[in-house]
């Protein structure tokens, strides 16, 4: 079996997003990029059901301008077999990164695609559901424990109210949470290695596809700013404020 | 306008973030219908009835629905959405599973998380953990969206009395089988529609020690939340998780216990109307958002809390 596994180029989530003086979007330059959190759990699934002989190839996927190489760099390190890069200097609504994987599906034949939850960036949440239904395959979103039985997929999914169940046929598509498991670190023999594991670089336009964006943004604010607030000495001077101050208790 | 609210319920009643979805539906404008969908969920479509603005219940009731497997939701979205100008859900884990599923079937984008309605195809929403504010407009014909409930008002729950329609459900993909939800059992108010939450973080040292805090939440009548650090220790459950990765929720009062207030986790409170913070280390970043810090050890601060209320 093989793996299809998305990842994403983000500002790193240490890092404090800052808003462009002209409210375009957020200041990129110059700032530390890192593999989005949630693909690093996707990644680390891939590699482990690889480990644990359930599959055998790990094939990794991004969409994005030249510097998402080395993204999938981190990927191959990580023990990924290969990696795909489709190159577009747009940033893409997931609507259109979801075609490009269906595109890529349809060369590599996947039994599984595996994608974070959401990216920390836009936060929209959306891809991996819009690869599943575009693929007409089924798909678990939020996975926190996978098993694969019998050519069908066991998805614990972490819901609002606790902890949801599904069996999935495969092929399907599963999105991860951060408790799927703990990512590991590559080691440096294993970042040399990356080096030479084979990338394969697409041009978006070569795909053929329309992936034009449907949304407009106008501008990037900041939020709006809290009062700052104040220090009291003791639960007493706490309570009493709670009460009478702020009328909550 | 017309526009199609999917109702997350639990068979018998409306789940609270319905009603705020209504009212993000009337701020857009036009007509608002609900859909009911599950597997034996009529009196949840009686309750949907009774809400206030509604001009249509539509009740899908069908085996296929149970445990409302994202494959056989999003077919009926499909099914229905050439009625409509937007349809809309909550951006809870409910929504947020069939929604872009649905979207990318009618090749549409999904507008995910609105914070606020500008017009009715232009919306504010929070991007990089709610540290910057997108004003997006859509050009899709139907637009589908998610709703942030926390920054829309809850609709009223009765006083309406909307027609109930029964639909068909779309034919069963049966793709995917929903084998069960563990939920944990809690006597308490629920985490997300509190008027009052007290959560405690990786300081409370164990889950035993949470109990301090439900001590305190019992005498609220508030619910009792955690940070990812308390919950990836293992001192409570993954639905306690309050942040980014967990529930977005703004009650009135949030009170923060051994929390140091990593970004993640002030993204899912910060909207709080007033907030508390109890740290032992001053120079904890949950300080920063806090309207009232108090340093302290929280076993010596808990306790006193607890008797002075």
């Amino acid at each position: 079996m093989k793996v299809l596994v998305g990842v994403k180029r983000v500002l790193d989530p240490q890092v404090k997003a800052r808003v462009k003086a002209d409210k375009s979007g957020i200041d990129l330059t110059n700032a530390k990029m890192t593999m989005n959190p949630f693909c690093e759990n996707a990644v680390e699934e891939a590699i482990r059901l690889r480990e644990a002989g359930t599959i055998e190839e790990v094939v990794v996927l991004s969409v994005g301008a030249a510097k998402s190489e080395e993204t999938l760099r981190n990927a191959l390190a990580l023990g990924a077999d290969r990696a795909i890069l489709v190159l577009t200097e747009d940033v893409l609504e997931p609507l259109a990164i979801a075609k490009i994987f269906k595109a890529i599906v349809a060369q590599e034949s996947p039994d599984l695609v595996l994608v974070g939850k959401q990216a920390i960036d836009d936060e929209c949440n959306q891809t991996g559901q819009m690869v599943s239904a575009l693929l007409g395959w089924p798909q678990a979103t939020f996975a926190s424990k996978l098993e694969i039985v019998d050519g069908t997929a066991q998805v614990t999914r972490e819901v609002d109210s606790g902890l949801e169940t599904v069996n999935v046929n495969m092929p399907a598509v599963i999105t991860a949470d951060l408790r799927l498991n703990e990512p590991r670190y590559a080691s440096l023999p294993n970042v040399m290695k990356a080096k030479r594991k084979p990338l394969e670089k697409i041009d978006i336009a070569d795909l053929g596809l329309d992936t034009a964006n449907r949304m407009t943004t106008i501008e990037v604010m900041e939020p709006p700013a809290r009062a700052s607030g104040v220090m009291v000495e003791n639960v007493a001077e706490l309570v009493e404020k709670l009460r009478n101050e702020a009328k909550v208790i | 306008m017309s526009i199609l609210v999917i109702a997350e319920h639990d068979n018998v009643s409306l789940i609270g973030a319905t009603l705020n979805t209504v009212t993000a539906a009337q701020q857009i404008g036009g007509n608002i219908d609900l859909l009911v969908a599950g597997n034996s969920c009529s009196e949840a479509a009686k309750a949907a009835s009774e809400v206030v603005g509604i001009s249509r219940v539509l009740h899908a009731d069908d085996t296929s629905l149970e445990g409302q497997l994202a494959e056989n939701m999003a077919d009926l979205i499909v099914s229905l959405a050439s009625n409509y100008t937007h349809v809309l859900a909550a951006a809870t884990t409910f929504g947020k599973n069939f929604m872009p599923r649905a979207a990318a079937l009618l090749d549409v984008s999904q507008i995910s998380e609105i914070s606020e309605v500008v017009s009715a195809d232009t919306f504010v929403r929070p991007v990089y953990a709610g540290n910057a504010m997108a004003k997006v407009q859509s050009s899709d014909s139907i637009k589908l969206i998610t709703v942030r409930t926390t920054k829309f008002e809850a609709a009223a729950e009765t006083g309406g009395t909307a027609a109930i329609e029964t639909i068909n459900a779309a034919a069963d993909t049966q793709m995917s089988r929903f084998i069960g939800l563990s939920t944990s059992v809690s006597e308490r108010v629920e985490l997300t529609s509190a008027a009052i939450v007290i959560s405690g973080g990786r300081g409370m040292q164990n889950g035993e020690n949470f109990h301090m805090l439900d001590s305190v939440a019992d005498k609220l009548g508030a619910a009792v939340g955690a940070s990812r650090a308390a919950v990836d220790a293992g001192f409570v459950p993954n639905d306690y998780q309050v942040g980014q990765t967990g529930k977005v929720i703004a009650p009135d009062l949030y009170i923060a216990v051994g929390i140091s207030g990593a970004i993640q986790h002030l993204a899912g409170m910060k909207d709080s109307k007033t907030i508390v913070a109890i740290n032992k280390d001053s120079e904890a970043p949950i300080f920063q958002v806090a309207d009232y810090g108090l340093v302290a050890d929280l076993f010596e601060a808990v306790p006193e809390l607890d008797q002075a209320l």
